[in-house]
C-alpha cells in the first residue's frame, strides 16, 4: 500500500534524528566505537532514502492536485493563532527530499572514508546526521514556522560542523560568522512571518497561498514587503549578496561537510522557499524582479572572485554562490521548474567538485603529513599534475566541469540553459530582464574559465607539492571513489530529469512540478519564445562556454607557477579580486567595529557604568550620605546656635512674603 | 483536602523546613534542605491537574488576619501564577543540590535562608491581599539581601547594600500606594480592605492621582525588573551572589517585577498603561532593553555579568509582549517569563560549576575545553542555543509569540525587537567560542574534570525542559490562555472600533 507508506512520512525525518541521538551518546561515552558510528550514521541515510523513495512512489501513484499534510501534535496554540507540528509532502518536497536523503548518503558514505582517522569520527556523524534531520524539517515542514525550524536548524548544524575542528581559532570564528550572518537574515523571515499572519490570519503554507489572491493587492506594499523580508532571509542562508561572506569562510570545515551543507543542500534552501512561496512572489513583481536581480548580480559578482582564488575549496565557494545566483535568477523569473532543476543538477556536479576536491585534499594532506611538511595543503600553487596520481578523481573532476560550464548534453547545460532562456524570454516584454540574461551569460563565460584554471592548475603541468612528498601522493580509497562515481553518472546523465520540448524532450520536472506553481503560473504567464530564437540562445550559450575553456587553456600556464610559499603576490585588479572586492573588510570597517565600539565604549563604559551607575545610583548614595553629614552638623547643641538658625529663617520667609 | 490546603502548605512547608534545617546537626542540613524542597515539589506538581484553566482565580482562601484594618491572608492561584509557582518549587531542589559543594561555611544559616525565601516567592505568587503581597515581598527580600552578603563574592557587600537598597526603596513606595489606594478606595466605598478583588472592583476612576499610584508600583516593579535604567544593581548582585543566589535571583525574584505588572500595574490602572506617553516611554524602555542589554552583554569580561545584562535583554521582551496586549504577546511574555528561569538559572549553574573548578569567571580564562570536559561543552551548548532562542528550544517558543503578538499592537517596535534576536546571538555565541572552543592554550584546563553524576542531575531537569517547552508546549499554553484572556480584558475591556476593524 503505498498509501501507507506515506502515511508514514515521519519516518524519514526521524531516521536521521535516531542516528543523531544514537552518534551523539556514543560520541560522548564510546568515541572509538568506529564501525558502530559508521553503521548507524550511514544506515540511516540509506534507510531515510529507501523510504524517501517509498514515498514519492505512493505520492506519484495518487496524483494529488493540493499538498498532502500530516499533522502530528499541536504546538503553539494561542488564541487566533494555530500552529501544529506537521508536514505536507508535494512534487516539489518530493523533489527535495530525494536530493537531500540521496547526495546525503552519497556524502555519508564518502565520510567514512574521509573522516576515519579523526578523533571526533562520532561526534562528526552525530552532526551530520542530525543536519540531514532539520534539511528534511525544512522541506518537509507544512508551515512557515515549522520550515523556520528547520530552517535555523540546518544552520546550527552548519555553524557545528564549520568549527567541527573548534580548538583552530579560525575555524571557531568562521562558524561563529556563519551563524551570526544567518541570523540577520532569519530576522528577515521572522518579520515576514508577522507580516503574514497578521494578513492572512494563518502560518500554515495551504491556507496562507490559497488567501493571497484575495488578501494582497498585486504589487501592493504588503506582499512586496512580505516578499523582500523572505529575500532577506534567502540572502542570507543561500549566501548572496549582501549576506554571502559566511559561506567562504564555511570552507574551514571538513570537505564533505562543504559537499553536502555548503554546496548541494542548505544552501539552496532558499531557492526551495522562493519556490515554495511562488504564489506571493507571482503577486509581487518588484519582489521578483529583485530576486532575479540580486541573483544575476551575485552568480556575476562571485564568478570574477573565484577567477583568483588559490585555495581550491574558495574557488567552489565562490562557484557555489555564484550558481546560486543563476537559480534566484531562474525563480525570481518565474521559471520555478527551471530554477529547481538547476538545484538538483547543481547538487550532482557541485558535490561531485567538493567531493573531488576531498579527494584531492586527502591525498595532499597524507603526502605532507607522510613528510612532516608544513605546507597549505588547498593551496593550488601547491599542486599540478595530479591526474598522474589521481586518475579517477581528475576525470571525474573533468565531468563536473564540463557539466558547470554548460558543455552539452551534460547535466548543467540544460539547467542552465532554461534560467537564461526564461531570462531572456522575459526580456522581449521588460528590456531590464535582458541586463539580467546578459550578467547570467558573463557568469557562464567566467565560469567555464575559472573552473578550467581550477582543473589545470591542480591536475595538469608539472608537479609542485615538492619531490619527496610526491611519492605519497595517492588516489583514494573506494569507499571515497564510489559516491565519485555515482555523482559522475549523474552530473552526466541528469539533464534526462527535465529534456526540454526543443529537443523534443518531456520536461518531465516541468510537469511534474507543475502543480506546484499552478497558482502562480495563471498570474504570471510565461512568455513563449520562438523555436529559432531558442536555438541562437542555445548556440551562443554554448560558444560562451566554449570561449570560456579554450581561453582558459590558452592563457594560463601552469609551467610557469611555483608554490605558494614562493609566490609573489598579486597587484592592481587581480589583488582586488583575490582580495574578494575588500568586501570583509568594509563590513568589519563599517558595521563590526563600530558596533564593538558603540557597545564597548559608549553604552557599557559611558552609559551604564559612569552615568546611570556612577553619577545617578552611587552619586545619590553619596549625595545623601553628604546631606546626612550637613543635617548632623547642624546639631550642635548650642541653644544660641539655634536662635541664630530660626532667625534666619524667619527673616527669609519674610523676606519672600514681603516682596 | 488538598484544594483548600495546597498554596498554604507552599507557603508553610519551606518555613518550617527551615527550622528542621537550623536545629539539626550542620553535616546534614544540605540534605534536609534537599528533602524539604523535594516535599515541596512534590506538594506542588499536582496542581498541573487540579487547576483547572478555565477555573479563573481559585483554590482560593480567605480568612481575617488583622481585620479593623481589613486585612486577609487571602490566597489563590490563576493561569498567570500558576507557573511561577511551579518554576519555583522545580528550581528550589536543583539550587539545593547545586549548591553541595559551593557552599562550605554557615551551611545551615544558607540553607534555611533559601527555603524561608522559597516561602517568600511563593507567597508573593499567591497573594491576592496587597498588603500579605507587600509583607511576602520583603520577606523574600531579607534572605536574599544575606545570600549575597554572607556567601558572596569579594565585593558581596557592596552588591548587597545596592540590592537591598535599591529593592527596599521601591517596596517603600509600593506601600505608600498601596496605603494611599485603600484609603481612597476606603473614601468611596466606606470599607477599609487590602483585598484585591475589593481593590480591583471599587478602584473605578481617579483621575491625576492615579498617574502618582501607578508611577509608584511601576517604580518597585521597574526596579526588580530590572527595566533600564534602573538595572545596575543587577549586575553586581548577579555577579557576587552565590550560584544559587544567581539563579533564584534571575529565574524568580525578576518574575516578581513582571508578575506585579500582571497582576496589580495594569489592571489596577488600566487608563495610566494605556495614556500614549504611557505606552511610548515602556515600549521604547523594553526596546533599549533589548538592544542596549544584548550590545552591553556582548563586552563584558565576566561571564556572569554577560548572563546578568542578557537578563535585562530578555525581561524586555517581557515587557513589550505584556504592553502590546495581544493574547500571543502577553502568553508569549509568560512563556519568556518561564523559558529565562529555566535557561538562565541553568546558565548560571554551568558557569557555577566553572567557577568551583578554576575559581574565577572571566571568560578569557577558559578556551578550548570542550576537548577536556565535552558533556559539560555539550550542556553549555544547548542551554546557550535555548538561550538565543533557536527554534525547538523553549527560547524560541516564548519569543516568537511576544514579536509576532507585539507586532498587530507595535509593528514597528516588533520590528525592533526582533533584531535583538541577531544580538542574542552576538554575544552568547562568541562567549561560547572563547569558553568551550578555540586552542586550549591554557594548562590549567587541560586538567578540568567534566560534569559529575550531581551536576549532572542538576543539569539534566533543566535540558529535558528546554527540549519539552520548546517541542511541545501546547499544555502550558492552553493553562494559560483563559487567565491572559481575562488580563487583557481588565486592561482593555471592550475591544474598540479601531481594535475590531484590524
Amino acid at each position: 500500500m503505498p498509501s501507507s507508506l506515506l502515511g508514514a512520512l515521519w519516518v524519514v525525518p526521524a531516521l536521521p534524528l535516531l542516528g543523531f541521538l544514537l552518534n551523539g551518546a556514543l560520541a560522548l561515552w564510546r568515541p572509538h566505537a568506529k564501525t558502530a558510528v559508521s553503521a548507524i550514521g550511514v544506515g540511516v541515510l540509506v534507510l531515510a532514502c529507501a523510504a524517501a523513495v517509498a514515498a514519492v512512489a505512493g505520492f506519484a501513484g495518487l496524483h494529488p492536485a493540493a499538498p498532502l499534510v500530516f499533522r502530528y501534535w499541536e504546538w503553539m496554540p494561542v488564541g487566533d493563532l494555530r500552529i501544529d507540528f506537521a508536514l505536507q509532502f508535494d512534487q516539489l518536497s518530493a523533489v527535495m527530499v530525494l536530493v537531500v536523503t540521496g547526495v546525503g548518503a552519497l556524502i555519508h558514505v564518502f565520510s567514512v572514508g574521509y573522516m576515519h582517522e579523526d578523533a571526533g569520527y562520532a561526534r562528526y556523524f552525530a552532526y551530520l546526521n542530525l543536519f540531514v534531520f532539520f534539511m528534511l524539517m525544512l522541506v518537509l515542514g507544512a508551515s512557515f514556522p515549522v520550515m523556520f525550524v528547520g530552517w535555523e536548524g540546518v544552520g546550527l548544524c552548519s555553524y557545528l560542523l564549520i568549527g567541527f575542528w573548534f580548538n583552530e581559532q579560525i575555524n571557531a570564528d568562521a562558524g561563529k560568522k556563519a551563524f551570526i550572518v544567518n541570523r540577520i537574515g532569519d530576522v528577515g523571515f521572522l518579520i515576514a512571518m508577522f507580516l503574514i499572519f497578521r494578513a492572512t490570519g494563518s502560518l500554515d503554507f495551504g491556507p496562507v497561498f490559497g488567501r493571497a489572491a484575495a488578501a494582497f493587492t498585486p504589487g501592493g506594499a504588503t506582499v512586496t514587503a512580505i516578499t523582500l523580508f523572505l529575500f532577506l532571509g534567502c540572502t542570507g542562508k543561500s549566501a548572496q549578496i549582501p549576506l554571502f561572506t559566511w559561506l567562504p569562510d564555511a570552507m574551514q570545515g571538513p570537505t564533505p561537510v562543504s559537499a553536502l551543507i555548503h554546496a548541494a543542500t542548505m544552501v539552496t534552501a532558499g531557492v526551495y522557499l522562493v519556490a515554495r512561496c511562488n504564489v506571493l512572489f507571482a503577486l509581487s513583481p518588484l519582489g521578483s524582479a529583485t530576486v532575479a536581480g540580486v541573483g544575476a548580480l551575485t552568480a556575476l559578482f562571485a564568478a570574477t572572485i573565484a577567477l583568483k582564488q588559490w585555495d581550491i575549496k574558495r574557488v567552489l565557494a565562490y562557484s557555489t554562490i555564484s550558481q546560486l545566483g543563476y537559480m534566484f535568477l531562474g525563480v525570481g523569473t518565474g521559471a520555478y521548474a527551471a530554477g529547481i532543476f538547476h538545484l538538483v543538477t547543481h547538487a550532482f556536479f557541485k558535490a561531485l567538485l567538493f567531493l573531488g576536491s576531498g579527494s584531492v585534499i586527502h591525498a595532499m594532506h597524507h603526502a605532507y603529513d607522510a613528510t612532516h611538511a608544513h605546507d597549505d595543503a588547498q593551496d593550488m600553487r601547491n599542486m599540478g599534475g595530479l591526474r598522474r596520481y589521481l586518475p579517477w578523481t581528475a576525470t571525474l573532476m573533468w565531468i563536473a566541469t564540463l557539466a558547470i560550464a554548460g558543455i552539452p548534453p551534460l547535466s548543467g547545460f540544460f539547467s542552465k540553459d532554461e534560467i537564461l532562456g526564461a531570462a531572456f524570454a522575459l526580456g522581449t516584454a521588460e528590456p531590464v530582464w535582458l541586463l539580467y540574461w546578459a550578467m547570467g551569460i558573463a557568469a557562464a563565460l567566467l565560469t567555464a574559465f575559472y573552473m578550467t584554471r581550477l582543473m589545470l592548475y591542480t591536475f595538469h603541468g608539472p608537479n609542485r607539492t615538492g619531490d619527496q612528498a610526491r611519492t605519497h601522493l595517492h588516489e583514494a580509497p573506494w569507499v571515497m571513489t564510489a559516491p565519485l562515481v555515482v555523482l559522475g553518472v549523474l552530473s552526466v546523465v541528469g539533464g534526462a530529469f527535465n529534456l526540454p520540448e526543443l529537443v523534443d524532450g518531456k520536461a518531465s520536472l516541468q510537469h511534474w512540478l507543475a502543480p506546484v506553481s499552478a497558482l502562480a503560473g495563471r498570474m504570471r504567464p510565461v512568455v513563449e519564445l520562438s523555436k529559432a530564437v531558442e536555438w541562437m540562445l542555445v548556440g551562443g550559450a554554448v560558444v560562451v562556454a566554449a570561449l570560456g575553456i579554450v581561453g582558459a587553456v590558452r592563457q594560463l600556464h601552469p609551467e610557469t607557477l611555483v608554490p605558494a610559499r614562493l609566490a609573489p603576490s598579486e597587484t592592481g585588479l587581480g589583488r582586488l579580486l583575490w582580495k574578494k572586492w575588500y568586501v570583509d573588510e568594509i563590513y568589519d570597517a563599517v558595521i563590526v567595529r563600530p558596533v564593538q565600539w558603540l557597545a564597548r565604549e559608549v553604552l557599557w563604559q559611558t552609559i551604564d557604568v559612569r552615568l546611570v551607575d556612577g553619577l545617578l545610583v552611587n552619586g545619590s548614595a553619596t549625595a545623601s550620605r553628604a546631606l546626612g553629614w550637613l543635617g548632623s552638623r547642624l546639631q550642635t547643641g548650642e541653644v544660641g546656635f539655634y536662635v541664630a538658625l530660626f532667625v534666619i529663617g524667619v527673616l527669609l520667609v519674610v523676606g519672600g512674603a514681603m516682596r | 483536602m488538598y484544594a483548600q490546603t495546597v498554596l498554604t502548605a507552599l507557603i508553610a512547608w519551606p518555613a518550617i523546613a527551615a527550622v528542621g534545617v537550623l536545629t539539626a546537626p550542620a553535616r546534614w542540613a544540605k540534605h534536609i534542605a534537599l528533602a524539604g524542597s523535594l516535599l515541596e515539589l512534590a506538594i506542588s506538581v499536582p496542581l498541573w491537574w487540579v487547576f483547572q484553566p478555565a477555573g479563573g482565580m481559585q483554590l482560593q482562601v480567605d480568612v481575617p488576619w488583622i481585620p479593623s484594618w481589613g486585612i486577609h491572608y487571602a490566597v489563590g492561584v490563576d493561569g498567570i501564577s500558576l507557573f511561577l509557582i511551579l518554576l519555583t518549587t522545580f528550581l528550589m531542589p536543583l539550587s539545593i543540590l547545586g549548591s553541595y559543594s559551593y557552599i562550605t561555611t554557615r551551611e545551615r544559616a544558607f540553607y534555611a535562608l533559601l527555603l524561608v525565601l522559597t516561602s517568600g516567592m511563593i507567597g508573593v505568587f499567591v497573594a491576592l491581599d496587597l498588603f500579605l503581597f507587600y509583607i511576602m515581598w520583603d520577606v523574600m527580600l531579607i534572605p536574599m539581601y544575606f545570600i549575597i552578603g554572607v556567601w558572596g563574592g569579594q565585593n558581596r557587600l557592596y552588591a548587597a547594600l545596592k540590592f537591598f537598597v535599591y529593592t527596599f526603596l521601591g517596596s517603600l513606595l509600593m506601600l505608600v500606594a498601596i496605603l494611599a489606594l485603600v484609603y481612597l478606595v476606603a473614601e468611596r466605598t466606606g470599607v477599609y480592605s487590602f483585598s484585591y478583588f475589593h481593590l480591583m472592583g471599587n478602584v473605578g476612576e481617579l483621575g491625576t492621582v492615579a498617574f502618582w499610584l501607578f508611577g509608584a508600583f511601576f517604580l518597585a516593579f521597574a526596579i526588580k525588573v530590572p527595566i533600564f535604567p534602573f538595572h545596575t544593581w543587577l549586575p553586581d548582585a548577579h555577579v557576587e551572589a552565590p550560584t544559587a543566589g544567581s539563579v533564584i535571583l534571575a529565574a524568580v525574584l525578576l518574575k516578581m517585577g513582571t508578575y506585579g505588572f500582571l497582576r496589580f500595574a495594569l489592571p489596577l490602572f488600566p487608563r495610566v498603561a494605556l495614556h500614549p506617553a504611557v505606552q511610548t516611554a515602556i515600549v521604547t524602555l523594553s526596546l533599549v532593553g533589548i538592544i542596549y542589554g544584548g550590545l552591553v552583554a556582548m563586552v563584558q569580561p565576566d561571564f556572569k555579568k554577560l548572563i546578568a545584562y542578557s537578563s535585562v535583554a530578555h525581561l524586555g521582551f517581557v515587557m513589550l509582549g505584556i504592553w502590546a496586549l495581544t493574547l500571543q504577546s502577553v502568553q508569549g511574555a509568560l512563556m519568556v517569563m518561564i523559558n529565562h528561569g529555566i535557561s538562565t538559572g541553568a546558565l548560571f549553574f554551568l558557569v557555577g560549576m566553572l567557577y568551583e573548578r578554576r575559581h574565577t569567571r572571566l571568560i578569557e580564562a577558559f578556551g578550548g575545553i570542550a576537548k577536556v570536559v565535552p558533556l559539560f561543552a555539550a550542556v553549555l551548548t544547548i542551554v546557550s542555543l535555548s538561550s538565543i532562542g533557536l527554534p525547538a528550544t523553549n527560547g524560541f517558543v516564548g519569543e516568537f509569540l511576544v514579536l509576532l503578538g507585539a507586532f498587530r499592537t507595535y509593528p514597528a517596535a516588533a520590528g525592533i525587537a526582533a533584531v535583538g534576536v541577531i544580538v542574542a546571538a552576538m554575544y552568547l555565541l562568541p562567549a561560547l567560542q572563547r569558553v568551550i572552543y578555540n586552542p586550549l592554550d591554557k594548562p590549567e584546563n587541560a586538567g578540568l574534570t567534566d560534569l559529575s553524576a550531581r551536576e549532572l542531575a542538576v543539569l539534566l531537569p533543566l535540558v529535558a525542559c528546554i527540549v519539552w517547552i520548546g517541542v511541545y508546549p501546547a499544555p502550558l499554553l492552553r493553562r494559560m490562555e483563559p487567565s491572559a484572556q481575562r488580563f487583557i480584558e481588565s486592561v482593555r475591556p471592550a475591544p474598540g472600533p479601531a481594535a475590531a476593524a484590524r
